[in-house]
Parts: C-alpha cells; sequence; structure tokens
C-alpha cells in the first residue's frame, strides 16, 4: 500500500453491532485523499454499514453500537462535541436507488445550499449551475429547470442527486452501489464522472460490481462477514491478491 | 409423486366449482355495493323534493338573503345565514384547534416517535375517536365552559367557543391519523436524501415530510373540516340555540344540524312549513360539503408532489 498519499479516513478497530448481530468486526484502514476507493464484497459482507458509519447515517437505525474509531481530517467523528449535521455536510452520500425530492431540478440542487443558510437568488443560481456542471448534467437540463426533477431518466437523476450532494461543497463523497439501478450507458456515464470528480473530491463506493471496482478505483478493500479480507491497490487486489478468499471471489467462485 | 405433477379429472372439476363461485361472488359484491349508493340516492332525492316543496311556501331569495332565523316564533322569518354563521364559527375554531395539533402530533408519530411509542399512542387516539360525541357535549358543558367563563366575565352558559374547541378535540385523531398515514408513506429514501444532506430532523419533517404528503394532510384537514359541520350532538349540547349573526365566539348561537335536532324533537306538525326547514337547512349543509369536498379535491391536485 502507497504511503505518499496522504489519507483523509482513518478508521481505527471498528466493531458494529446491529443489536446482537456483529455487523463489522475490527475493521481497520486508511482511505487516501483525492482517490476512488471501492468496497467489495458479497451482499451482508458489511460494506455499506461501514460506508454507513463515516456520515453517521446509521446513527437513526435503533440498537446500533459502535466500538473503535473513526478519524476524518484528524477528528474523530463519533465523539460527542461533533455536529453529526456539519459531518454530513462534509461527507455527502449519493444512494442505491436516484432519489431526488418532488421538487423542481433547480429546488432540488438549491435544497442543500438553503438548509444551510444561503438565501441569496444569486448565489443560488450560481451553485445550481456549477452543481450541475460538476455533475455533467448541465448541458443537458439548463433549459428545464423549473422542471420537475421526475421529467429526467434514470441515469440523469443520479447525476441530479450527485449534483445536489455537490451543491453544499463537500470533501468526500459516499456511493452507495450508486448504479446499481441503471443502465450501462448510464452506468459509463456516472464511471466517467467519478473519475472526473476524484481530482477535486474523496470518493468511497460501494459496489456489487467487481468490474466496477476494478475500471473505477484507485484502492480496493474486499469484505467477507464483517470483515476486511484484504485491502490495496486495485490494479495489484485483482491481479495479485495475497489472500485464497479474495482470489475466489475475483474469479467468481463464490459471490 | 409423479401423478401431482399432471392434473386428474377430478381437480379439473374442482376449478369448475371455483369457477361458479367466481361468477357468483361478484355479482353479491355488486349488489352490496349498490345498496350503499341506493341509500344515498335516496337521500338526496328526499331532500331535493322536500326542499322543492319548502321553497314553493317561501321565496328562494328570502332564505339565502335574509339575516334573521326566526321559522317558529312570530314575526317569521327565514333567513338562513344565522345558521351558516354559527356553524363556521364553530367549525373555524374547531378547525384552529384540531389541524394545528393533529398535524404536530402527527409529525410527532411519524418522524420522532420510537416504533413502540407509536404502537401504544396510535390506537389510543384511534379509541378517542370512538367516544360518543354526546359525552363530549358534556365534557364541553361541565368542564370546558367553566374555564372559559372564568377567563371571560361575559361569556355565555351556552358559547360557540367552548362547543368549537370541544369539536376540534373530537376531530384531533381523524387529522392526526390520517396526515401521519400520509407521512409514513412517504419512502424513507427521501428522507434519506435529506439527512445526507446535514439536515436536521426537523428540517427533514418540515422541508421534505410535510410537502411530500401535503395532499394527504389536505385532505385529512378537509375531511375533518366537513365532520366539523356536520357535527351534532356537541354543538346541541354546548352552543345553544340561538340563531344569531354574529362572529363573537362567547355567545350563544345555533348551528345547522343543532336546528334540526331542535325542530325534529319538538311538536312542529309533519308537512307544515316549519317542518320543511329542517330539508332546506340540510340540503344547505349538503350543499356545503359538497362544495367543500370538490374544493379539497381540486387543492390536493394542485399540491400534489408526486414521488
Amino acid at each position: 500500500m502507497q504511503t505518499t498519499m496522504t489519507s483523509l479516513i482513518e478508521i481505527n478497530k471498528l466493531n458494529l453491532y446491529y443489536g446482537s448481530f456483529h455487523a463489522l468486526k475490527n475493521v481497520s484502514m486508511r482511505i487516501p485523499e483525492k482517490a476512488i476507493t471501492a468496497f467489495i464484497g458479497p451482499s451482508g459482507c458489511g460494506k455499506s454499514t461501514l460506508l454507513r458509519t463515516l456520515n453517521r447515517m446509521n446513527d437513526m437505525i435503533p440498537g446500533t453500537r459502535i466500538e473503535g474509531e473513526i478519524s476524518i481530517s484528524g477528528t474523530d467523528i463519533y465523539s460527542g462535541s461533533v455536529d453529526v449535521e456539519t459531518l454530513r455536510k462534509k461527507v455527502g452520500m449519493v444512494f442505491q436507488q436516484p432519489n431526488p425530492f418532488p421538487k423542481s431540478i433547480y429546488d432540488n440542487i438549491a435544497y442543500g445550499p438553503r438548509l444551510h443558510g444561503i438565501r441569496d437568488r444569486k448565489t443560488l443560481d450560481e451553485i445550481v449551475e456549477t452543481s450541475l456542471r460538476s455533475a455533467v448534467l448541465w448541458e443537458e437540463v439548463k433549459d428545464y429547470l423549473k422542471r420537475s426533477a421526475f421529467s429526467l431518466s434514470g441515469g440523469q437523476q443520479q447525476r441530479l442527486c450527485i449534483a445536489r450532494a455537490l451543491a453544499v461543497n463537500p470533501d468526500i463523497l459516499l456511493m452507495d452501489e450508486a448504479t446499481s439501478a441503471l443502465d450501462p450507458i448510464s452506468t459509463l456515464k456516472i464511471e466517467e464522472l467519478v473519475q472526473e470528480l476524484k481530482n477535486r473530491y474523496t470518493i468511497v463506493m460501494v459496489t456489487h460490481n467487481m468490474h466496477q471496482a476494478a475500471r473505477v478505483s484507485n484502492q480496493t478493500v474486499f469484505f467477507l462477514n464483517g470483515e476486511v479480507v484484504e485491502y490495496d491497490e486495485t490494479e495489484k487486489l485483482f491481479s495479485n491478491p495475497s489472500d485464497q478468499r479474495t482470489e475466489d471471489y475475483i474469479s467468481g467462485r463464490f459471490g | 409423486m409423479r401423478s401431482d405433477a399432471v392434473p386428474t379429472r377430478e381437480s379439473m372439476f374442482k376449478n369448475r366449482k371455483t369457477h361458479l363461485m367466481d361468477r357468483i361472488m361478484p355479482v353479491v359484491l355488486f349488489l352490496c355495493a349498490t345498496l350503499s349508493i341506493l341509500t344515498t340516492i335516496g337521500i338526496v332525492f328526499t331532500l331535493i323534493g322536500e326542499t322543492f316543496n319548502f321553497f314553493r311556501q317561501i321565496p328562494f331569495i328570502d332564505f339565502i338573503t335574509g339575516t334573521k332565523w326566526s321559522p317558529l316564533i312570530e314575526p317569521k322569518s327565514f333567513g338562513i345565514w344565522p345558521l351558516i354563521s354559527g356553524t363556521l364559527l364553530i367549525t373555524v375554531i374547531a378547525c384552529l384547534v384540531a389541524v394545528p395539533l393533529g398535524l404536530a402530533s402527527a409529525i410527532y408519530l411519524s418522524e420522532y416517535a420510537h416504533k413502540r411509542v407509536r404502537g401504544i399512542v396510535k390506537p389510543i387516539l384511534e379509541v378517542l375517536a370512538g367516544v360518543p360525541t354526546i359525552v363530549y357535549g358534556y365534557f364541553a358543558l361541565s368542564l370546558v365552559t367553566p374555564v372559559i367563563r372564568s377567563l371571560f366575565s361575559d361569556a355565555g352558559v351556552f358559547n360557540a367557543l367552548s362547543a368549537g374547541i370541544v369539536v376540534g378535540i373530537m376531530i384531533i385523531p381523524m387529522v392526526c391519523s390520517l396526515s401521519e398515514d400520509a407521512m409514513t408513506a412517504v419512502p424513507r429514501s427521501l428522507r434519506d436524501g435529506a439527512y445526507a444532506l446535514g439536515a436536521t430532523r426537523f428540517e427533514v419533517a418540515l422541508k421534505i415530510v410535510v410537502p411530500a404528503a401535503f395532499s394527504g394532510i389536505v385532505a385529512s384537514a378537509v375531511l375533518a373540516f366537513s365532520r366539523a359541520i356536520g357535527e351534532t350532538m356537541i354543538v346541541t349540547v354546548a352552543a345553544g340555540s340561538t340563531p344569531k349573526l354574529t362572529g363573537n365566539p362567547l355567545e350563544s348561537i345555533q348551528t345547522m344540524t343543532a336546528y334540526i335536532v331542535q325542530v325534529s324533537l319538538g311538536d312542529t306538525p309533519h308537512g307544515s312549513v316549519e317542518y320543511g326547514t329542517i330539508f332546506a337547512v340540510g340540503m344547505t349543509l349538503f350543499v356545503i360539503t359538497f362544495l367543500l369536498n370538490i374544493l379539497a379535491q381540486y387543492v390536493a391536485r394542485r399540491f400534489r408532489e408526486e414521488y
């Protein structure tokens, strides 16, 4: 594992329980800044759970208990003094199903900035345009900003959700199987977009699709039954895995 | 085991019987549905017929423009407005009580309450909806009215405020339950999207859930409004029987429903003009409720947020 990159997220001996179910077992890793890290593994292996600890979305599931430490830029995000809303502003998230709000395209993007107190019309206009441009959606929707977000196709909706997340100016973007509900062409567009975004954001993506991880990411983490089996440079992990289970998984012997 | 795979003759006969049932059942169910429709049609026709009879004796223009309602005592006068104003006064007070409280409890139940709390509170609220309205009437008269009279010395024993508040309390469960259903139906993914942008619970409730559930909330409010307009026992017991064109909630008034009760219970001869008034009043009530429902459907459609 290269050490030249600075790590933005550090996870230290993390254990997570849903009630009595031990969902994450002693997970430790460092996630580098301005790079794409992919979490792969079979269903129920804990990859989404770990992703959701990074912006504390798991807080809302009753019966969740966490031990260990996660720090982002040196701050322990589970310490009592951390404001969850500010954390989530810094750590944006895109979900499996595109989930635009039942509002116009404009209002979808402006929702986050408005939430955080921006009222000025001109500033909002600028944020909407920049965010849509960053998500490579501006050219397609610039004349229809007042239209309902539901008039967009699934792939466009997902890029809208990415733009919506970018509008609050996060450092980290979490993508929870963000392309699994999309067709191959839309998927490709999002993958290209993610490549663009890694120059400015730290991206952590969960994917069911190993090929996607191989195509897109810089680092890959392989999970099995709540444990990290292997964590390495994507190229190395796919070409020369050091653990037999990783090899079995990526060669399609299970999962 | 192999014979199971091929349908035998016997099993095919069984199928025929089910087919017969399939043909009979829709007819039976259709008749049941028709019965309720026929009842409604019957009510509307009786209402229309009797109302026409009434307007043959009393000019419609006097009824709809008059501001004095005194059909039983000389000099007789048949202006509907005092009854309408009384009804609206009660209804508005009731809605001012029920919509904010009902909506607030709905937001609490759907966005804040633990599953277990909701499992206990919601059934209790629904039981509250089953309390006989006469009980509410005496609750108004014996508990709420004394409080109001101790606060406002010029309030009457019978007053619109007391009855209005208690009608409001009566319809809270309805507003709450229906709004809560609408809010619970808002998909989890919309909430997650807002939380992930750093919204607080309150912001998610107010800016995502309530707008998305708005058409359901409007529907609940209008249903509550209609229910308040039609409420009879509470107003008969607590609001008095003085038809009066007033906006003062501390005075005794009379609602349309309470008037119908008064005449129905009295010794007004069948077929007389006085007797006919209850149909004209009933018709007015019907028309108002009907228009409100249309308005509600329009509003709900106009503000619907599809998700």
